[in-house]
């Protein structure tokens, strides 16, 4: 029998503040001594009381917009109670019923290149925990420099049907937040995570299959690996005649399996309530607009741009809408270039190709791509080719050098005296040099292999470090050899 | 001249303005008579007497400079659920003992920026649940006017340490009756002004969308001194209104006539002490006399406002305590897991009354039972709310009892909950509805003092305090002093 797969994932995303969303005490936890970036607030201290972070509900709302979400005029924080430790008042203050956004969606790109709409139902705003920190000696210890940063909780519809789609759904949503400002991506410090509802359903079923939640995994493969797992295991267990119990597994990435986690209130009633420290979200036209102008050009849309305007393949135009720093980075190329008469094509080709090489080869961020090359340098080089001041292999050392020492390569040529030789003149004598020392190949050419020629040329590009103009090379041998 | 204790706040800024008295001789005579009286009243939980004389010294150092505010120089003493920074707060509860909070509330900051100088922390029924103080972990403050009975509460350290001039000033807290019970028990005045006009930051929260902060005093114009100082939007309580502070001593003009008085006949309830309900329809008829226009009116939800109450402030009550589990302040009960601790902590830490009160919250509050109780109650607060805005459509104030007895005898209620409850029926519909109430004395019954209730529209003190102000021109009910 045929099963059918249906995902949803809820993905936390910090947002990215200079405060906390609660209070003014400092949401740059990373790298701090334990309990060091906390308040009265951050630690729930008797008698303190929570003030909303304007700017992280602006960012929060920034991104309703950038997934296509409406932003509520009315909006409400309310309490969810639970007890645990690295949750200091008790409960965590989160909105229930009435988000910040809701209903909005994305569109998802499979391998090859078909697109799919995925629902958003709601985007929420809420506070982060702290951590609890288990010690060798089976005492538990607790930092609250995590305590109450601002976290948006993006809750996706139940529209995905493999765990391959899941995976890039999660990516698409990282594209955009990281592309927006409002989230680091770093998935290995926690600032963003995601948990997935899953469920199998025979082929032909109407109602969903029992929904089971997977939690802890941190990496895109980890959401794919343990879908992957997921959905076979409850596939196994219906077909085997099991039932699905509705419960929450974790993934274990060591095993590759996901296990049941034990629970000890069983189903937790979290008592929601509207907050009473804080009043309503009321937000006007005026308002939303504002937040809407802050919207930069998405990637998909600037990807349809790179495609319409520059000429580029979908490929070349998605792999320069990556991250926001990348598309800004070669649009600033090409209009380096194209001011020395280079085209866009040819920076996509030098960026996609050569930079891209050797932004992985040294393990540097995308984001600092501008700091290793200037994007001046790139229409530099492209010019260097189109003058034949160079030419293609000495294009590529140039390129090289210039990303290592940042150089300019105008520069770097001079210095290194790497100017093509294009002088017939100056290559005729290596060119009598190279017959009087190959007198096979010449033997062979004068028999007619013209092809020998090839061969000889190269031994002239070998003489002169690649240097030598090829044509000029070749014009100048098959002078020589005709005499 | 009178003994130092005996002054009010009116009679002490005047002394000092004067150069008559110094702030460090009014705060050690109030010091030593806190010393004396300590044993039989109980009404401090700390008595911050260096603190104290530090800070008289530095309001005599500044006597007389511009920008001083009414409470410069002038003792004041602090409800325990009021975060005071290096002074132990425990809102009369085992589970904070010890604790030190590490910051000033707003209203203690405002105060202290103010030049005035803090006595100490006044005990309170535990977490500020309760009509008389019996419910403090810290032991029972006794009524001055009658040591066998209670102050009523859970400001009862508040109305005490006044009543018995331990300090010419307090400052309380009220979410169902908290100030104007025991202002009306301990024969003094008190005022909780409307939701949002002060401040809740730094107050230990009980019911949030109720608390609300305000001063006792002998006189309503010793309270227009109080409120002036604590009054305002402040950033750190979202909930505080940016509605500006009026200058409330300008407002007492001792001219209420045309006023228009409504007498809501609900709340003289069934059961009434015949002695209570006589000495505040006297002072209504006063009120009258003085060129008042009296109004019967009907506020028709009044009889829904207990089971309201309790269902709302227990359901906020129920998460505020949350955060009680000996994990990173107060007293830890050891136990051989972390969850045994914290069970073991709130358990054992918490009172008979807050437990109840927080399982109350916790039931109103789970799956399957929201919509009827929490959800309903709600509802039903809105209808109580319309109530005061259809009046207040007719009438300036209302004139009503504070409570329908005088302070009860130690020990009489605390077996039997929904009778202590029953004490605070005049009380609670004012903090459901959000509006400003004040208490000032109005008589006595049985030798106990009776107090007169006011209650006004949202943000409108002044009309309240100019009413007060006036019925005291013309009685002296607030100058009676029990004989201790």
């Amino acid at each position: 029998m045929k099963y059918i797969t249906t995902i949803g994932l809820e993905v936390h995303a910090q947002v990215r503040t200079a405060s906390k969303m609660f209070d003014g005490c400092s949401a740059d936890y990373a790298g701090k001594a334990p309990n060091t970036s906390v308040s009265v607030v951050s630690m729930a201290l008797p008698g303190s009381l929570p003030v909303a972070n304007q700017r992280a509900i602006e960012l929060a709302a920034l991104t309703g917009l950038a997934i296509n979400c409406t932003v509520n005029h009315h909006s409400v924080f309310s309490r969810k109670s639970y007890p645990y430790p690295d949750l200091p008042k008790g409960y965590q203050i989160t909105q229930f019923d009435e988000p910040l956004c809701s209903e909005g969606w994305i569109e998802v790109s499979s391998e090859s290149g078909e697109t799919r709409r995925i629902g958003i139902e709601r985007l929420h705003i809420e506070e982060d925990t702290g951590r609890l920190v288990h010690a060798s000696d089976d005492s538990s210890l607790i930092d609250y420099n995590r305590s109450g940063v601002p976290l948006m909780e993006i809750v996706s519809k139940p529209d995905i049907n493999s765990p391959e789609e899941a995976r890039r759904y999660f990516q698409k949503l990282r594209q955009i937040l990281l592309w927006i400002g409002v989230n680091s991506g770093n998935m290995e410090e926690g600032a963003l995570r995601c948990d997935a509802n899953v469920s199998v359903r025979p082929e032909g079923q109407v109602q969903f299959g029992t929904k089971v939640e997977i939690k802890n995994m941190n990496s895109f493969r980890a959401v794919e690996r343990a879908l992957v797992y997921e959905v076979q295991r409850q596939t196994s267990l219906l077909e085997a005649g099991g039932t699905i119990a509705q419960e929450t597994r974790g993934w274990n990435d060591a095993k590759g399996v996901t296990e049941g986690q034990r629970s000890k209130e069983g189903s937790h009633d979290y008592r929601y309530f509207p907050e009473p420290d804080l009043p309503p979200l009321v937000f006007d036209d005026a308002w939303v607009s504002a937040r809407r102008a802050e919207l930069p050009e998405l990637p998909d849309a600037r990807r349809a741009r790179f495609e319409r305007d520059y000429g580029l393949s979908y490929q070349d135009a998605d792999l320069l809408t990556i991250e926001r720093p990348v598309a800004d980075y070669y649009e600033a190329a090409v209009a380096a270039a194209q001011s020395v008469g280079g085209s866009a094509r040819d920076v996509a080709n030098w960026v996609t190709g050569e930079l891209f090489r050797l932004l992985n080869d040294t393990g540097e961020d995308y984001s600092r791509m501008a700091e290793r090359m200037l994007p001046q340098h790139i229409a530099s080089v492209i010019e260097l080719l189109a003058k034949g001041s160079i030419n293609r292999t000495v294009a590529k050392q140039v390129f090289e050098e210039s990303f290592a020492s940042g150089g300019d390569p105008a520069q770097i040529v001079a210095d290194k005296g790497l100017t093509q030789i294009s002088d017939s003149g100056a290559l005729a004598a290596l060119a009598r040099e190279v017959l009087a020392n190959n007198p096979k190949a010449v033997e062979e050419y004068r028999k007619g292999k013209t092809s020998a020629v090839q061969f000889l040329v190269g031994q002239v590009m070998r003489a002169t470090k690649g240097q030598a103009n090829p044509q000029t090379a070749r014009e100048v041998l098959e002078a020589e050899l005709n005499v | 001249m009178t003994e130092l204790h005996n002054l009010t706040v009116t009679e002490a800024r005047a002394a000092l303005d004067a150069g008559d008295i110094t702030a460090v001789a009014l705060t050690e005579a109030l010091l030593a008579r806190i010393a004396a009286l300590e044993p039989t009243i109980h009404a401090f939980l700390a008595v911050t007497g260096e603190q104290a004389l530090a800070q008289a010294r530095a309001a005599d150092a500044a006597r007389g400079q511009p920008g001083n505010g009414p409470m410069h120089g002038i003792p004041i003493a602090i409800k325990d659920v009021l975060c005071t920074e290096g002074v132990p707060t425990t809102c009369g509860s085992r589970i904070l003992e010890g604790f030190t909070p590490p910051y000033d509330a707003t209203v203690v900051a405002r105060l202290k920026q103010g030049g005035a100088v803090l006595l100490g922390k006044v005990n309170c029924d535990e977490f500020a649940m309760g009509s008389s103080t019996e419910n403090s972990a810290y032991g029972v403050t006794t009524n001055p006017w009658d040591t066998s009975r209670v102050p009523g509460g859970s400001s009862g350290g508040s109305a005490a340490a006044v009543a018995a001039r331990q300090a010419p000033a307090s400052l309380g807290t009220d979410t169902g009756g908290s100030i104007r019970l025991p202002a009306a028990f301990c024969g003094i005045s008190g005022i909780k002004p409307t939701y949002g006009r002060v401040s809740r930051y730094g107050l230990v929260a009980y019911g949030s969308s109720l608390d609300q902060i305000g001063p006792m005093a002998w006189t309503v114009a010793d309270l227009a001194m109080v409120l002036q100082v604590i009054a305002g939007h402040d950033q750190l309580d979202s909930t505080s209104m940016t509605t500006p502070v009026p200058d409330y001593r300008a407002a007492l003009t001792g001219d209420i006539r045309g006023l228009r008085v409504g007498v809501p006949q609900e709340y003289f309830v069934e059961g009434m002490e015949p002695g209570v309900e006589h000495a505040v329809r006297t002072a209504i008829q006063t009120l009258r006399d003085m060129g008042a226009e009296l109004v019967e009116v009907s506020l028709p939800h009044t009889r829904y406002a207990l089971p309201t109450y309790y269902i709302i402030a227990p359901a906020e009550a129920s998460a505020n305590l949350a955060r009680y589990d000996g994990v990173r302040f107060g007293p830890r009960v050891p136990g051989d897991s972390m969850w045994e601790e914290i069970e073991r902590t709130r358990g054992t830490l918490f009172g008979a009354e807050v437990r109840r009160r927080i399982m109350l919250g916790t039931y109103a509050l789970s799956a399957g039972y929201y919509d009827a109780y929490y959800k309903r109650a709600q509802q039903v607060r809105t209808l109580i709310r319309r109530d005061f805005q259809t009046v207040f459509e007719q009438v300036d104030v209302l004139a009503a009892p504070t409570a329908p007895t005088v302070a009860f005898p130690i020990g009489q209620k605390m077996d039997d909950p929904l009778a202590m409850y029953l004490t605070d029926v005049c009380t609670l519909p004012i903090n459901l509805a959000g509006v400003p109430g004040l208490v000032v004395p109005c008589g006595f019954s049985a030798n106990l003092p009776v107090g007169l209730q006011l209650i006004g529209k949202p943000f409108d003190e002044s009309t309240l305090l100019r009413v007060g102000e006036a019925y005291q021109r013309q009685t002296d009910w607030h100058t009676r002093r029990p004989g201790i």
